[in-house]
């Protein structure tokens, strides 16, 4: 997966409501992107459940939130509704999983992203980043220690 | 700032609730989970020290806040255990005038109940209980902890070998 200090590959990519969302919107921000398998499974449900509940801490230490998965627009609008989420959730839909290919995160096997977080500082700079053992959830910790741990600017 | 970043469980101290006797287990759980409510029906059942910590998902489950400050709120009348098998025991009831009918059959001073849920004491206790999950890397519900290992999920049987080995 992509390492830290290696610039972050650039996207366009439609969020739940079918808005494109670049990188580069977040230029001059930290922002971390949330790489997980599929919109309603179970294991995701709740990553990103947990996530929505300490968002407004994470945006209090300065970093923004977005997921991204291989499922449609329409697919994560329901999802967003049906969990009550705010973050938002782009589509890497089409071509299938090229983000997460770009982010050294695609797994082949299943077809879908692997589960991983990458920090994106506001230079566009890779920060860090996590890749999650199969099944496992990475608890929002670390996501605190990566944002305490970072060079101030 | 209040830190958030990663910390072990706090230890099991006097302002934990706390029943059982045998290998200590950390639960952090939600009241209105349905998972948890099954992992309750297991440990309930296994002789262990259960200590439970508040680990409320609201944008998931809407009404988990208000359940645990139930729970609490019956606490501060030593009815914590009571309210915890109450709500677990019976998810499909859990709007306010069903909070008040299972405080009045546990004999509860309904005044106090009420405004103790509310209170800013209740909702400190709860909040406290999440950042500590949190920072322990809780990241599902429910997440048992024994001897310091974090067993995700239903208690299964990796959980009960890790019990099994600290008794």
């Amino acid at each position: 997966m992509i390492e830290p200090g290696s610039p972050a590959p650039d996207f366009s990519l439609p969020d739940q409501d079918g808005k494109r969302v670049s990188l580069s919107d977040f230029s001059g921000e930290t922002v971390v992107l949330v790489f997980y398998p599929s919109d309603f499974s179970p294991v995701c449900t709740d990553q990103l459940s947990v996530y929505q509940e300490v968002l407004p801490q994470l945006e209090e230490q300065g970093a923004k939130l977005v997921g991204v998965s291989v499922d449609g627009a329409f697919c994560h609008k329901a999802f967003q509704h049906h969990h009550g989420l705010t973050i938002p959730l782009l589509a890497d839909f089409h071509p299938k999983g090229e983000v997460a290919k770009a982010y050294g995160v695609w797994s082949e096997e299943h077809g879908v992203s692997s589960r991983a977080l990458v920090m994106v500082g506001p230079d566009g700079t890779v920060e860090w980043s996590y890749l999650s053992p199969p099944l496992e959830i990475p608890g929002a910790n670390l996501i605190f220690d990566a944002l305490e741990q970072r060079t101030p600017a | 700032m209040t830190r958030w970043s990663s910390a072990p469980p706090p230890e099991p101290g006097p302002a934990d609730h706390t029943r059982g006797e045998g290998p200590v287990v950390i639960e952090y759980a939600d009241l209105e989970c349905p998972y948890c409510a099954k992992a309750h029906l297991i440990l309930k059942e296994l002789p262990v020290t259960r200590v439970f910590r508040h680990f409320p998902v609201t944008s998931k489950h809407p009404r988990a806040r208000a359940l645990a400050a139930a729970a609490e709120a019956a606490g501060l009348q030593g009815r914590f255990w009571e309210m915890h098998d109450s709500l677990l025991e019976d998810q499909g009831h859990l709007d306010d005038p069903h909070l008040w009918d299972r405080a009045r059959a546990l004999d509860l001073d309904l005044d106090r109940f009420e405004a103790d849920r509310r209170s800013p004491r209740v909702k400190d206790r709860i909040d406290a209980d999440f950042r500590s999950g949190i920072r322990a890397g809780v990241a599902t519900t429910p997440t048992q902890f024994v001897a310091g290992e974090p067993h995700p999920g239903v208690p299964g049987a990796s959980f009960e070998r890790a019990v099994r080995s600290g008794s």
